[in-house]
């Protein structure tokens, strides 16, 4: 009895104590029932993340980032988001967002490829969007990146930057949506070496015969750090790791390896989205948010949202591009810089063209 | 040489007949305090009742035993508190519903009234995502929460028996996550690789699941019973093998989806696909029917058949067994294989039936991980099993639609899931919060100590 009397006793001072500490001093508001609100239909943006959750600092984070500033924008779009955990949820929860009306629903990933299309047949009057696949459905609105050619220009900087005359990369597994980065990664440093006739070596990727480095998870940052460690003991001195969370173990690494390598980050600037900033020379931007953002203001103005050709991101139209230099810009060289710049313009203009088995389907 | 302290009350112990120990302990104790768990003795020790004394009526006998700690009160009341609990979350995680408590002492009223819309809100909605909606119309809509909660009941309801006949054997399949991996594999590749009539198909690709799993489920079991090798261990470790070997194979030529540019693999056959029990729009599939089989099955082996007797009996002490001459290897070694093969159905459900019909990286989710808690929960008997499955599984297809409408994390479920397991692992802190009397306590040990 006295254990029970005693947990009641403290039970009873922690929830006073709470309701105390939180209560104390507080003036209750003055009742408003149309707090903000228009009072007019609100526009609804729905967004189903893949397994990787709201959380995973990638893709999902972005396309959820791009519908927070959205509904800044436009006071009258209203957004909510549901989490996958597994492949089964895919099909309930966009089900869940049709039957509450949803006026525009997302779909993050190309696993959700499948489920998102067999949903946007059953209910041709709805709009969805993807991010990263295209299923080829007219009220599907496709939302791809050609993320190459930021990494074109990356691996450029990274070959000029490079002191040891090597610099490494490595995926978290070998598919498309990670060996683009790669691809463009190895022929930015390749066209480095014709420009400057000069023999930067590219460790952990061969884009010839599509082999190369890998975590095979995209979470554990002790698999990233092994990889990353076994391409510096090699030899390189700048380091792309395209694996996701992995990659946060290549990153942390680098920084308290003072300067003795450094990384060059994907997806989301790694000055705000990883804590060390100081050790990464640039990011290679998917701007998820920005073309979500687009895409979800355009639907809600009433336009009619073009499935074909949908979205590609490329540099000319800002859907992708490398990060500002941060902690490195007093060290990128000004005519490196310049370089680089130059690489943005001549591949918007078609000059250069990057190539990737692993480009988005037009 | 496996169990250096072998545990006396054993969860399959049945002790005297529910009546008979509830009345007896009254009488032998009528001030029995409420929580002590150390009174089976003196419920021995009078279990026959005196002449002469009059006989409780039947309705006070019916109240003394529903209040006392029996399995199913105390079950009950662990999903309660779990829910008391999970509504403080709800609260606390909602920043609009905490800000009212910030003037609780100016308006207490909008405090409360807020707490209430957000809970209420959320359990309605995970009881409309779950059982019955009843703003339902037409048959599909109807019956749609209750094809949901069926199809994520029925995988948990095999990994959840794989776990329980392991645990009737005295053994912890930790592996039920990995077992079920590679049945997945193989019941997929079974899927899509091998060209067969239908029915044929379905049943080759259910048999290469089983047959997936239950070689997983060997190993440890053949590792323990020749060498010793502890199986909590070695099947934590093939769980990493097989989770990795999944990655790995999804990738490979002639496995990778052709048309796809993700770690997915090729579809499964429709010929090998679990046929859908209520049309094509809801996705209840033969899976559950599959299920409820097994369970009556591994019902039937338990209790009723030679094997399953000197599964338990080498379960409770398998020195005595061996004395018996009971062949302690073979046995440890076919309840392995055996939980295994359960398990890897559990798995092909995965992918044969309607929620996925191809290879992902996380297409299993957690059925072997959620397979321990059910198989806690279900108190490690087969049919205890099939219910708590069923309380999984709607508790996640409410938290569905709980996310969708309600806005509330789907972890949120999970928390809860875990909650009821910890009060029905610690029935002790059950039966203190409700002052319940101690009755029938043999039943109420923890599951978990066994198997170590």
């Amino acid at each position: 009895m006295r254990s029970v009397r005693g947990m009641r006793i403290a039970s009873a001072f922690v929830a006073g104590g709470l309701v105390l500490g939180a209560a104390a001093c507080g003036e209750a508001p003055d009742d408003d029932n149309n707090a903000g609100g228009t009072g007019g239909k609100k526009y609804s943006a729905c967004m189903v993340t893949d397994v990787g959750g709201i959380d995973d600092k990638s893709f999902n984070t972005s396309a959820w980032k791009g519908l927070q500033e959205a509904q800044k924008e436009n006071g009258d779009i209203e957004i909510k988001n549901v989490q996958s955990k597994a492949e089964a949820d895919y099909e309930v929860n966009l089900k869940g967002f049709v039957n509450q009306k949803c006026d525009f629903i997302l779909a993050v990933g190309g696993l959700m490829s499948d489920a998102t299309k067999a949903a946007a047949q059953a209910n041709p009057n709805q709009q969805f969007a993807i991010v990263d696949a295209n299923p080829g459905v007219d009220n599907i609105y496709p939302m791809q990146f050609d993320t190459a050619q930021a990494a074109f220009q990356a691996g450029y900087l990274a070959a000029g930057m490079s002191k040891t005359g090597k610099v490494g990369t490595y995926g978290g597994l070998p598919i498309p949506p990670v060996t683009i980065f790669m691809d463009g990664f190895a022929d930015g440093v390749a066209y480095y070496n014709k420009a400057k006739s000069k023999n930067v070596q590219v460790l952990g990727w061969d884009k010839a015969t599509q082999k190369g480095s890998f975590t095979n998870d995209f979470v554990k940052q002790d698999e990233g750090k092994k990889v990353s460690d076994a391409l510096v003991a090699q030899g390189a001195d700048i380091v792309m790791p395209v694996a996701g969370g992995a990659g946060l173990g290549t990153t942390a690494a680098a920084k308290a390896s003072g300067g003795k390598y450094s990384v060059v980050w994907v997806d989301v600037d790694g000055c705000e989205s990883t804590p060390d900033c100081s050790a990464i020379v640039t990011t290679v931007v998917k701007n998820i948010p920005e073309a979500v953002k687009e895409a979800v203001l355009k639907a809600a103005g009433g336009e009619k949202l073009q499935s074909k050709p949908g979205f590609v991101g490329t540099l000319a139209n800002t859907g992708v591009s490398i990060a500002p230099y941060h902690d490195f810009d007093s060290k990128v060289p000004a005519d490196l810089k310049a370089e680089v710049d130059k690489i943005k313009a001549d591949i918007s203009a078609g000059t250069i063209t990057v190539t990737s088995k692993a480009q988005p389907t037009k | 040489m496996t169990n250096p302290n072998p545990v006396s009350g054993s969860p399959d112990k049945e002790p005297a007949t529910e009546a008979q120990e509830a009345r007896g302990e009254a009488r032998a104790t009528p001030t029995a305090p409420a929580g002590d768990t150390e009174r089976q003795v003196p419920a021995t020790a009078t279990k026959q009742p005196a002449a002469g004394e009059p006989r409780p009526s039947l309705g006070k006998l019916f109240l003394d035993n529903l209040w006392a700690a029996n399995t199913v009160t105390v079950t009950v009341l662990a999903v309660v508190l779990a829910m008391l609990v999970g509504a403080v979350l709800i609260i606390v995680s909602d920043p609009e519903v905490l800000a009212t408590y910030s003037y609780i002492t100016a308006r207490p009223a909008d405090a409360l009234n807020a707490s209430w819309t957000v809970v209420s809100e959320a359990y309605a909605n995970l009881f409309k995502g779950a059982i019955f909606d009843p703003d339902a119309v037409g048959f599909t809509a109807v019956m749609g929460p209750i094809s949901e909660t069926l199809t994520y009941t029925a995988p948990l309801v095999f990994t959840g028996l794989s776990v329980a006949l392991a645990f009737r054997g005295g053994l912890f399949n930790i592996g039920a996550q990995g077992q079920a991996t590679i049945g997945v594999i193989l019941a997929a590749v079974a899927g899509f690789a091998l060209p067969l009539p239908p029915g044929v198909h379905l049943l080759v690709a259910l048999i290469a699941g089983a047959l997936g799993g239950a070689l997983w489920g060997f190993i440890p079991g053949i590792l323990k019973a020749r060498t010793g090798a502890h199986e909590v261990i070695n099947t934590i470790m093939l769980n990493y093998v097989a989770i990795y070997f999944l990655s790995w194979i999804i990738i490979q030529g002639g496995v990778q989806n052709p048309d796809r540019a993700d770690a997915i693999s090729k579809p499964v056959d429709s010929s090998a696909q679990l046929p859908r029990l209520l049309g094509d729009n809801l996705r209840v599939h033969a899976g559950i029917l599959l299920a409820v089989l097994a369970t009556w099955f591994i019902a039937w082996l338990l209790n009723r058949s030679t094997l399953g007797f000197e599964l338990r009996a080498v379960g409770e002490n398998p020195d005595a067994a061996r004395t018996a001459g009971i062949s302690v290897t073979k046995t440890y070694v076919l309840v392995m294989a055996t939980a295994g093969l359960l398990a890897g159905l559990g798995g092909s459900n995965m992918v044969l039936g309607s929620t996925a019909n191809a290879l992902t990286p996380l297409v299993i989710a957690q059925i072997g991980f959620d397979g321990i808690l059910v198989a806690l929960l279900g108190r490690v008997r087969p049919w205890g099993v099939l219910l708590a499955a069923l309380l999984f599984g709607a508790l996640q297809a409410g938290g569905n639609r709980m996310q969708s409408y309600s806005g509330i994390s789907l972890e949120l479920v999970t928390v809860l899931q875990a909650l009821i397991v910890i009060f029905i692992a610690a029935p002790a802190l059950v039966k203190a919060i409700f002052q319940l009397r101690a009755a029938r306590a043999a039943r109420l040990q923890t599951s978990l100590a066994k198997g170590w």
